[in-house]
């Protein structure tokens, strides 16, 4: 918990991405999507798996409403579903730059 | 006291058999060494099993350090002592589960799916994602006897008789074929299976082998028994043109998908389970379900189905009736069910419940929960019995 009030912080710091939308009950559920159902594709220490490696090496300092597109529309032609049925923009947003922000276990 | 007087070969006899019983007797006061109703479940997030007993319905032991089991599945030898381990982080590790131990390990790839262990229980396969293909191991000493590199992502791998071992490539749209019974393998590679198989499974009797197709409407099947296997897609269309509905986990083929006679399986991006023939392959019917099917899994002798679901309908798990198609009865166990595995008769059904940190253990014929197990997100749960499956 002390790690995730830490990227909390480093987030509100961040600005424009700060996602003050994202209650801190909500970022904890957030944080477990991550881990457990992206990692179903992804693995849960986010190298990859049928899905591409999520950490922060991968992603090398990507965009992050780029990642947060993919994360909402999905890609076509691949596994990843759109999510925008499960997730709000700001939702997405946040775990994009949880992503970039956050290193794997 | 005389000197001992040279012992008659009967005396001699009855003596040894003494001894014979008296470690007959001391194995049975201590419990160690039946296996025939343990079980193992993993514990993804913590790269941990726990050992369970399924007469107990009760956790007896817990082994750690076994990596990344995110997707992680397990094979047992054929005496049922030794587990093959298969961890997302290219783990392969060999795991006793009478001293609850790891034997060994190796991190054989740095990206793995699954894998099989060979009838005779000699080899144990492991396919991987990174890099593609699939690399075979010593049993005993789980040194690499074989690599097969596909140069793709490597899926469906299951084991069939001949010490052959079968998988599907993500990225190619083949099937291949490893027969391992020579001094090197020889490859049977199958082109045009279809767009990124998903998945595999093998029937009990090691003819059919079947891969789901995520790229496409439809699945193929393989006959094993034929001169030449070649790819025969099956269930063509059964999306029908409608859109495809998202994702969030893929089906699972592996597990006891033979219900009486007739195949059930889970469509991709409908959420519906496709009953087809298992002589004819054809399509005989479908049932709507709750959301997208994980894994349909017929009890043993196939009178029922249990289905559970893709995340965020993966509370849910209904069960169908094979002959009439209709949902029988549905429980919600709670959040994220990832599992289910029967006993091997088909009595009991254990369900692990990945965020309520626990499995339950039900009646698979009064639906009546019986127990539960308390464990970390657990996963996969595969008893003992799967030691003499083909294709388990």
């Amino acid at each position: 918990m002390a790690r995730l009030a830490a990227v909390l912080a480093l987030m509100l710091l961040a600005g424009p991405a700060a996602a003050d939308e994202v209650s801190p009950d909500r970022a904890a559920r957030l944080q477990h999507l991550v881990l457990q159902d992206c990692g179903s594709c992804h693995g849960l220490t986010r190298k990859g798996g049928l899905g591409s490696p999520l950490t922060r090496e991968a992603l090398g300092g990507a965009d992050p409403h780029a990642i947060a597109g993919i994360i909402l529309d999905g890609l076509p032609g691949t596994a990843m579903p759109p999510w925008r049925p499960l997730l709000t923009e700001t939702e997405a947003l946040w775990i994009a730059n949880y992503l970039l922000e956050e290193p794997a276990e | 006291m005389t000197s001992i007087a040279p012992l008659s070969r009967r005396a001699v006899l009855g003596l040894a058999a003494a001894g014979l019983l008296a470690a007959a007797t001391a194995r049975a006061e201590t419990p160690c060494c039946a296996t025939g109703d343990l079980g193992l479940i993993v514990e993804r997030a913590t790269g941990s099993l726990i050992v369970v007993d399924q007469s107990e319905r009760a956790a007896v032991g817990r082994i750690e350090g076994l990596g990344d089991l995110s997707h992680a599945s397990l094979v047992y030898s054929p005496d049922e002592r030794y587990a093959f381990v298969f961890g997302r982080d290219g783990g392969l590790t060999k795991v006793d589960i009478l001293a609850r131990t790891i034997v060994k390990r190796v991190v054989q790839a740095g990206n793995s799916i699954g894998g099989a262990i060979s009838d005779d229980g000699r080899l144990v396969a492991v396919s991987n994602y990174e890099p593609g293909g699939v690399r075979v191991f010593d049993a005993d000493t789980l040194d690499m006897v074989a690599d097969i590199p596909t140069g793709s992502k490597t899926v469906g791998l299951v084991d069939a008789p001949g010490r052959r071992f079968v998988f599907s490539l993500w990225d190619a749209g083949a099937t291949w074929i490893a027969d391992m019974s020579g001094a090197a393998p020889a490859i049977t590679k199958l082109a045009g299976v279809g767009t990124n198989p998903y998945d595999g499974l093998i029937t009990g009797d090691g003819r059919t082998y079947i891969a789901g197709l995520f790229g496409e409407d439809g699945l193929v099947r393989i006959d094993l028994w034929a001169k030449r296997p070649k790819p025969e897609r099956i269930l063509p269309h059964y999306g029908r043109g409608r859109e495809k509905l998202p994702v969030y986990k893929m089906p699972h083929l592996e597990g006891w998908a033979l219900a009486g006679d007739q195949f059930v399986l889970p469509a991709v991006g409908q959420h519906e389970v496709l009953w087809m023939d298992a002589r004819d392959f054809r399509e005989v019917a479908r049932t709507p379900t709750h959301g997208q099917p994980v894994f349909a899994m017929a009890r043993p002798g196939g009178r029922q189905v249990w289905v559970n679901y893709a995340h965020p309908l993966n509370d849910t798990i209904q069960v169908i009736d094979s002959q009439s198609h209709e949902i029988v009865h549905e429980l919600t166990p709670g959040p994220a069910v990832l599992h289910m595995e029967f006993t091997a008769r088909g009595t009991e059904v254990w369900v692990s419940v990945r965020d309520a940190d626990r499995v339950d253990i039900y009646d698979a014929v009064t639906f009546e929960k019986l127990g539960e197990i308390t464990a970390k997100s657990p996963s996969g749960i595969f008893f003992t019995a799967r030691a003499h499956r083909i294709g388990l």
